[in-house]
């Protein structure tokens, strides 16, 4: 973190990418206490993974790691799950049979959940959402995204942040 | 959107380098503190026995228990503002500007006759006091939810009123220089008053701004 902290892409990708187990293992447990198909974790897993790069520099180096990110993803993981448990009760409402979910359900709920990202990804405005689109779902650089859609790096990169930012403004505006 | 997408996303946006948060706090904190006392000044300005009382210990105290206000509210705002951060003693010292009070109460109930109490409760301008420290309160308190909001408060109600509770000591330092009555009396009723108010606001303000 320190590294990635001071510039480091490369090691701040392997960090994130290492902490996801862990993360997806909190948020599995999270979720079966509640009730919740473990499908639904995995948006608890990208909420935390979004918390803890944007507020990043709440953490003290100078203090061990695993403290601050127990902090963030519990706090995260209880937003998420209260949220979708939530909607699953609604769901449920509109379902005669509680206690039994048949597998086609589970399938259609895995099905809304990634609906419901992607919708997440469309209610950004159109040059965010490119950018953010270039940079993950397409995996390019920076530097050649910024080529393709014919902009700056620069302004790409601010594209990126704030898109970035809305998508975490989003998930906690859909808790309420 | 995949999880290692979104890494993939997060990495590339790892340039982008938020202002750390000591900076953010003395920033924001300073720039409320700074309108305040400007305001302070404009529209009311040191009482007149300022240098005269001076060497009152009445007088004093004010600032000692205003200050302790101050200051334990902002570390144990400083301390909630990051998540996975222990408050250690932080959670305890807020209590110590009560207890000064409590201590300067029995002070004052053993040198000050009976018939007088009242009248030093009640003081010369109560209800200026129950004004001036919530609006002098305005500016820091902001100040200090931007700070927070900065940060990542995992308990946004105790955190807003812990920046309540420093804003209002800093407002309550400022009061005090223009305020003409001195008697811990005045200020445990009063002053913890107006405290009170700016606390409960900023507890409902926390839970409402201050989520991430």
């Amino acid at each position: 973190m320190r590294a990635a902290l001071a510039g480091d892409g490369a090691a701040y990708n392997r960090l994130l990418t290492a902490l996801t187990p862990y993360l997806r293992n909190l948020c599995r447990k999270a979720c079966a206490r509640v009730g919740l198909a473990a499908g639904e974790a995995e948006d608890a897993v990208q909420e935390t993974l979004l918390a803890i790069h944007l507020k990043r520099h709440t953490w003290d180096s100078t203090q061990s790691l695993t403290p601050w990110i127990a902090a963030i993803a519990r706090n995260k993981i209880i937003d998420s799950t209260r949220r979708r448990g939530r909607r699953a009760e609604t769901d449920i409402a509109d379902f005669e049979d509680v206690l039994s979910t048949p597998p086609e359900q589970e399938d259609f709920e895995r099905e809304q959940e990634k609906q419901d990202a992607l919708r997440l990804l469309d209610q950004l405005g159109g040059k965010q959402r490119e950018a953010i689109e270039a940079v993950s779902i397409r995996g390019e650089s920076l530097k050649i995204a910024a080529v393709k859609l014919g902009v700056t790096e620069g302004a790409l990169r601010v594209s990126v942040h704030r898109g970035l930012k809305a998508l975490a403004e989003l998930y906690r505006k859909s808790q309420s | 959107m995949k999880t290692d997408q979104l890494i993939a996303a997060l990495t590339a946006d790892n340039d982008e380098k938020p202002a750390p948060m000591r900076r953010a706090f003395t920033l924001d904190l300073a720039l409320g503190l700074i309108l305040s006392v400007v305001f302070f000044f404009i529209f009311m300005g040191l009482r007149d026995t300022f240098f005269a009382s001076l060497d009152q210990p009445r007088f004093l105290f004010k600032f000692v228990f205003t200050l302790t206000m101050a200051l334990s509210g902002l570390v144990l705002a400083w301390r909630l503002a990051r998540p996975g951060v222990r408050l250690g003693l932080a959670g305890w010292a807020v209590w110590l500007a009560p207890a000064l009070i409590v201590v300067a109460c029995l002070a004052e109930m053993a040198t000050v006759p009976r018939d007088q109490w009242l009248a030093r409760m009640i003081g010369h301008n109560a209800m200026h006091c129950l004004k001036c420290i919530p609006l002098l309160a305005l500016a820091p308190l902001a100040g200090l939810f931007l700070a927070l909001k900065h940060g990542a408060p995992t308990d946004p109600r105790r955190a807003g009123a812990a920046a309540a509770f420093a804003a209002s000591g800093l407002a309550a330092t400022l009061y005090a220089m223009n305020c003409p009555d001195d008697s811990p009396f005045f200020l445990a009723v009063w002053y913890i008053l107006g405290t009170s108010i700016v606390v409960a606001l900023g507890w409902f303000a926390g839970g409402r701004w201050l989520r991430w």
